[in-house]
Formats: structure tokens, C-alpha cells, sequence
């Protein structure tokens, strides 16, 4: 759905290289023609959000590793070097630490939008395939990064997640032997894990194009679920009109994001991940990162250890089949009043799961955490199927200029 | 009505869930240890800073003390001096160093040799290895340099989540505060109404009068106590009041940012329906 291509350089030299490689133009086109639905609300600024979050981790991360030591016996050491001596250190790390977990701040945000306002719909099934891929490579990057300062939480953690893979049977053994480069969470290990830490923002980048190229060819979908019939009436070029509004979205976030890693850089780590790894001293609670606790509630909700690792992993691929499981022929919640109220149970289950992962897997927070897992997997596998098919929808508007009129409409008789 | 049904189905499920996890905490309480108060520091806050007496009173406990036991490895003397540190002159720094003996070498003979400390070594460590210090003392006594940060407390629901709005920070010292003033029982030193387990391997180290202080302060173990925590604090984040104060640069600048960018959006907007 890329405009019209307008764009005529004004320059003999920008004539020249237009003919011979028209970049200029697909920036243009992407970036300043680009027709956007005018109704998008301040949940469509995410997607700009997270690449500037990608680029400030690549940005961070590459100055981190000019002075990081991969080696079991530095880098817990290296880490507190950049702390203390590297000049503006402590801000590159508190940043690029931070910059993981804002980064699934706004992932989370971006995909609970595309689940309320039925994004992953007709015509965007690939669009949002790709978005789960970057999910699952942020999930692998974040895992592979929180290694690498090698603290208790950074070795346990690492050992705990490895693990999981001895549950797969008859290989399971040789495929953990195999990811360790040893018999257990080591020197080769970490290393590894740096070389795949440095190497998976790239292929995220990789997969963002594709996943932009993908949305530039269907278009954004909107807050009414309609798509775009007329170009002129429906929406407004990219710039000013997304540009101003993104760069606002931004900044506001960046305001969240500086008030961590300046006020409270430490709230989203654990203190243990301040004392050195030592093989020999188990942490009393091994937790991962918060952005995990949702899926490591759902691995201990399971009595079976070989259960609860194909439940983790099924809790995130499930969400590429979405666009075939929900049925209902409206995208968006706006006109789903029922689905409505089962979306918000489902971000306060994923909430409660995030709490009980947190939690001493005993008594209660077991069976809470049981409860929530069925819960979770029942939202997608028997609620959208069935839903779509007993839900009466309220009216959708007939374009998105008509739902912009109803709006201001309202809004205009409201003022009166 | 099959949906208001289905909806207090999701309802009741929740709430059973939340029920269930709200008991289970109740029984964790039962034989937790009790939490550490929350004290004032000078460097809590989003203005905070050190107290640069105290944190030299604090450093004068830790070497007086402390230093027996822990070492403090990843501090060089040299950051005594930096900003936002104690405040010591190079020249005290330069002195203090040449007081400790540092391993360096080899030399030309291939012999390692001692030598007095310079500015630009980090604390020498009272025990060669941490196994010297467990057959030595019974258990091995932490690295100082980030104890502050490696230690921390749950606060528990609700209010783990209102700390980072109201910025506190300082669980860790807190806890070390709150185990240096925790040797309740007179009948055993090894008992300790803080420690996990409530058996730790350091014996009361702090006892009234026993560091002298020349500026005044009370010579309590309550006043020692809050010292060498503060002092603790900056070794653990040395960059702390740099941080704090860069971040309110940083605040102002970016709501300024947003308060144009809001306008400027406005009057973009202003001439089309959305
Ligand atoms: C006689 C040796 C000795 C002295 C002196 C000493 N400590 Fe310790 N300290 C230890 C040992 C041993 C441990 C480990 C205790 C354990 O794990 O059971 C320890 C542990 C600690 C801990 C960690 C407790 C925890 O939560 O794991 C703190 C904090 C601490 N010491 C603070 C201090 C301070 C502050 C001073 C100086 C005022 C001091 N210590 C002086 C031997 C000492
Ligand atoms: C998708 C983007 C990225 C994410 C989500 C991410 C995440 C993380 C996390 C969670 C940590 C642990 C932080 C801590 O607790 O100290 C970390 C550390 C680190 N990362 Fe990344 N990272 C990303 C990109 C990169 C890139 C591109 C590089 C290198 C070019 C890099 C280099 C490092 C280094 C050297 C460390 C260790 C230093 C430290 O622990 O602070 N990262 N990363």
C-alpha cells in the first residue's frame, strides 16, 4: 500500500543517483509519503519506539564489548570495570540493561495492541509471523545478555534455562552437552554466549526490515479494524503528521526509560546478580528476568518436567497460529464487547503468572499458577475459536473517515 | 446472559487464583526474617548525595574493623580522591597507599617482591583466598566492593512496586545497617535477628567505643553502623551523586523536549479530523 511515488529530486546529482539505485525514493515513499489511517491512537507509536530501542542496544552494546571480557574469571570483574573506570560507563550499562527490559516493555505494549485491535487478522498473517520471530530472538538475545556479567543470577539462570533441553527425550543429554561445550555452565558456554549476544541484535534487524516491508505492503491497520478505501479521505502522509506524533510518543517514553536508569537502575536486576557466579553456591530463589515470569510460571504449572518445557514453548509459538484460531470476522475490540472483557482477564492472568514466576513454586502459587496456565492457553485455543462464532459484533463504521466523523461527532455534541 | 455467566466465570477464576497466592504469602511470613527498617540516607532520593564526613568516618570503621575480615578488591585508593567520593586529598591518598604492602612483579630475577601501595593499586585483601578465609574464620566474609548492591530485601505487594516510584533504593544498606545492630542475643554472638537462618558466621563485629572518632560523633555501634553502611554504599555505585545529578539534567531537558513536541503536534493536527 505504498503511495503514489512523488518523489523527484531536486538536485542534477539526486536526478543521477535516483536513476541508478532510487533509495531516496523508498525512504520517501516509507517514511515521508507513506499514507497512514488518520484515527491511529498513541498505541501505533510503539513500533517506532521499539527500533529506536533496537538501535540503542546495538549502539550501547557495541561500545560494552570494547570493554567486556568473555572469560569466566574477568568478566564479572570487566563489568565493574566499566562501572568504575570507563568513563561514562556506568551510564552505557545502566542504559543498555534498562534498554533490554524498555524494550519489552514496549514489545509487550505493541503485541497486546495487535491482540485487542485484531492486527494479526487478514491481511497481516505474515506481518505478524515476523513479529513473533523478533520476539522469540529478543527473548534469546535478553536470556543470552543477562549471562554475560556472570553473576549468581547470570550462572543459575543460564544452567536452569539450559537444562530444559535435557527434557527432550532420547537426545536431550547430548543437545545440553552440546549447547554447553562442556558438562556444565562454563568458560565455553559464556563465551558462545557472547558471540550469539553479539551476533542476534543484527539478525533482529534483519527480520525488522522484513517485518516494515511486510507492513508497508498491507498497510497499518487501525482503532476501528477497517481498512484503508480511500486514500484522501482515510489518512495522512507519513511526515509531519506520524513523524511529529511518534517523535512525541518517543520522548515520552524516554522519559520513563531515563527515570530507571538514573533513579533506580538497579530496580529491574537482581542483587544477586552482584555477587560473582560460583558453581558451588546455589541462590536460594533462582528467577529470571521479569519479561520472562509469565512463561517460567507456566514451566513449573506443569508436574512433568518434559510437560512444562512444551508448555513454555507452546505459550509462544501459540501466538503465530493466532490469525487462524480467532474466527470473528471484526478485527477490533472496539465492536467485540464480549472479547473485550476476555482480553483484559487475559493481560491480568499474564500479570498474575508474571507474580506467581516470582514466587517459590509451592502450595498456593502452584495451583493459582495452574489455574492461570489454563486460563492462558484457553484464551486462544477455545475462547477466540468459539467466540468469534457466538459474539453478535456491534456495527462497524464503513470507513475510517466514518468512524473518524462518529467520533468528532460525539465529541462535538459532548462540547455543546 | 451466557456471557455475563462466561464473564464471572473468568471472574471467580481470577479471584480464586489471587486468593489462593494471597494465603500462600501469609504462610511465607510465618518464619520469614523480620524486615529491615527503612532509614534516611543522605544519599536517598533524586537529589541525594554523600556526606563526605561520613563516609569518612565509614571508611575509618571498614579499615579499622571490617578490613580484618573483607576484603574490598575492586576499589582502588585512588577513587578516595575522586569526585563525589570521600573527599580525601590526593596527598592523604598517596600517604594512606604507601601504608599497605602490595605483591608486584617479577622482577629482573624472576622473583615476586612486596612493595608500598600507589594511588593506582586496589585494596589488598587480608586473606590470600577465599578458602584461607574459611579455614581461618569458618565461613568465607564477601568482597565489600558491591555488597551493597548484592544485597537487597522483598518488600513484598504492594509496595515493591511503589519503590521506584518514590525512588527507594537503598534495601541493601538498609539490610547491612539493620544485621550490624541485629546481635539481639546477648547469650549467643552468632545469632543474628537478620541474617537468613539467623546463624552467621561473623561474631558481633562492632562494640561501643571501639573506633574512635575525631569529629565528634556519637562512638556507638548504632553510629558506626550507619557509617560504614553509607560508606558501603559508595563503593558499591562511586558514580552515584554524578548519576543523580546528570539525571535531573536530563529530566528537565527531555520534559521540555516533550512539552514542544506536544504543541508542535497540536498545531499539526489541529487542521485535520482524526
Ligand atoms: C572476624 C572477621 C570479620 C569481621 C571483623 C567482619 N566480618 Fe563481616 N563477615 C564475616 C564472615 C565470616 C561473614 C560470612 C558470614 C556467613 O556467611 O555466615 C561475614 C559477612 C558479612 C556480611 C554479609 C551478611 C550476609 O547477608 O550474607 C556483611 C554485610 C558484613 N559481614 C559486614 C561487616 C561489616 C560492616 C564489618 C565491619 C564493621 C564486618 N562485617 C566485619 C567476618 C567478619
Ligand atoms: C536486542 C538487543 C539487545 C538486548 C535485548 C540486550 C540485552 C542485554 C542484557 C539483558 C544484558 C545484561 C545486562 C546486565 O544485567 O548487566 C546485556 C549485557 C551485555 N550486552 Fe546486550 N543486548 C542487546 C544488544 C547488544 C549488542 C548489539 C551488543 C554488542 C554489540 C551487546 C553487548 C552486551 C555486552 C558486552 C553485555 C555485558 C555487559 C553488561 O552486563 O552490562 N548487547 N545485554
Amino acid at each position: 500500500m505504498s503511495g503514489p511515488s512523488t518523489y523527484v529530486p531536486s538536485s542534477a546529482i539526486g536526478r543521477w543517483f535516483e536513476s541508478r539505485l532510487p533509495i531516496m525514493g523508498l525512504m520517501h515513499g516509507s517514511f515521508v509519503a507513506y499514507p497512514v489511517p488518520r484515527n491511529l491512537n498513541y498505541f501505533w507509536t510503539f513500533g517506532g519506539i521499539l527500533s529506536f530501542m533496537l538501535g540503542a542496544q546495538i549502539i550501547t552494546g557495541i561500545i560494552l564489548a570494547m570493554h567486556y571480557t568473555p572469560h569466566v574469571d574477568y568478566a564479572f570483574g570487566s563489568v565493574e570495570h566499566i562501572m568504575r573506570d570507563v568513563n561514562w560507563g556506568w551510564f552505557i550499562r545502566y542504559t543498555h540493561a534498562n534498554g533490554a527490559s524498555m524494550f519489552f516493555v514496549a514489545v509487550y505494549i505493541h503485541m497486546l495492541r495487535g491482540l485487542y485491535y485484531g492486527s494479526y487478522k487478514a491481511p497481516r498473517e505474515v506481518l505478524w509471523i515476523l513479529g513473533v520471530i523478533i520476539y522469540l530472538l529478543m527473548m534469546a538475545t535478553g536470556f543470552m545478555g543477562y549471562v554475560l556479567p556472570w553473576g549468581q543470577m547470570s550462572f543459575w539462570g543460564a544452567t536452569v534455562i539450559t537444562n530444559l533441553f535435557s527434557a527432550i527425550p532420547l537426545v536431550g543429554d547430548a543437545i545440553t552437552t552440546w549447547l554447553w561445550g562442556g558438562y556444565s555452565v562454563d568458560n565455553p558456554t559464556l563465551n558462545r554466549f557472547f558471540s550469539l549476544h553479539y551476533l542476534l541484535p543484527f539478525m533482529i534487524a534483519g527480520v525488522v526490515i522484513l517485518h516494515v516491508w511486510a507492513l508497508h505492503v498491507v498497510g497499518q491497520n487501525n482503532p476501528a479494524g477497517v481498512e484503508v478505501k480511500n486514500i484522501e479521505r482515510d489518512t495522512l502522509p507519513f511526515t509531519p503528521y506520524a513523524t511529529v506524533k511518534d517523535a512525541f510518543g518517543l520522548v515520552c517514553f524516554l522519559i520513563f526509560y531515563a527515570w530507571f536508569i538514573f533513579y533506580a537502575p538497579n530496580y529491574l536486576g537482581h542483587a544477586d546478580n552482584y555477587i560473582e557466579a560460583n558453581p558451588l553456591v546455589t541462590p536460594s530463589h533462582i528467577v529470571p528476568e521479569w519479561y520472562y515470569l509469565p512463561f517460567y510460571a507456566i514451566l513449573r504449572a506443569i508436574p512433568s518436567k518434559l510437560g512444562g518445557v512444551v508448555a513454555m514453548f507452546g505459550a509462544i509459538v501459540i501466538l503465530a497460529f493466532l490469525p487462524w484460531l480467532d474466527t470473528s470476522r471484526v478485527k477490533s475490540a472496539k465492536f467485540r464487547p464480549v472479547y473485550r472483557v476476555f482480553f483484559w482477564a487475559f493481560v491480568l492472568a499474564c500479570v498474575g503468572l508474571g507474580y506467581l514466576g516470582s514466587q517459590p513454586p509451592e502450595g498456593g502459587f502452584v495451583i493459582a499458577a495452574r489455574l492461570l496456565t489454563i486460563y492462558y492457553f484457553g484464551f486462544f485455543l477455545v475462547i477466540m475459536p468459539l467466540l468469534g462464532l457466538f459474539e453478535t459484533p456491534k456495527p462497524v463504521p464503513a470507513s475510517i473517515a466514518d468512524a473518524v466523523l462518529a467520533k468528532n461527532g460525539a465529541a462535538a455534541q459532548a462540547h455543546s | 446472559m451466557v456471557h455475563t455467566k462466561k464473564i464471572s466465570l473468568v471472574a471467580a477464576i481470577l479471584a480464586g487464583a489471587l486468593a489462593f497466592s494471597m494465603s500462600a504469602r501469609a504462610q511465607d511470613h510465618a518464619h520469614a526474617t523480620p524486615t529491615p527498617e527503612r532509614q534516611s540516607w543522605t544519599f536517598g532520593g533524586p537529589f541525594g548525595g554523600f556526606d563526605k564526613g561520613q563516609l569518612q568516618r565509614g571508611f575509618k570503621v571498614y579499615r579499622e574493623v571490617c578490613a580484618n575480615c573483607h576484603s574490598l578488591s575492586r576499589i582502588a585508593f585512588r577513587t578516595l580522591a575522586e569526585e563525589g567520593g570521600p573527599g580525601f586529598s590526593e596527598s592523604q591518598v598517596k600517604a594512606l597507599a604507601a601504608e599497605y604492602k602490595v605483591k608486584d612483579g617479577p622482577d629482573d630475577k624472576g622473583e615476586m617482591f612486596e612493595r608500598p601501595g600507589r594511588a593506582s593499586d586496589r585494596f589488598p585483601a587480608p586473606f590470600p583466598n577465599p578458602e584461607a578465609a574459611r579455614a581461618a574464620l569458618g565461613a568465607a566474609p564477601p568482597d565489600m566492593s558491591v555488597l551493597a548492591k548484592a544485597r537487597s530485601y522483598s518488600r513484598g505487594f504492594p509496595l515493591f512496586l511503589v519503590d521506584p516510584l518514590i525512588q527507594y533504593q537503598e534495601h541493601g544498606v538498609d539490610y547491612i545497617y539493620a544485621l550490624l545492630n541485629g546481635y539481639t542475643n546477648k547469650s549467643d554472638q552468632n545469632w543474628n535477628a537478620y541474617f537468613p537462618g539467623n546463624k552467621i558466621g561473623m561474631a558481633k563485629p562492632l562494640s561501643d567505643g571501639q573506633v574512635e572518632y575525631t569529629d565528634g560523633a556519637p562512638a556507638t555501634v548504632q553510629q558506626y553502623a550507619k557509617d560504614v553502611s553509607a560508606f558501603l554504599m559508595w563503593t558499591a555505585e562511586p558514580a552515584l551523586e554524578k548519576r543523580k545529578k546528570t539525571g535531573f539534567r536530563v529530566m528537565i531537558f527531555l520534559i521540555l523536549f516533550a512539552g514542544l513536541l506536544y504543541f508542535t503536534k497540536k498545531k499539526v493536527w489541529a487542521g485535520v479530523a482524526h
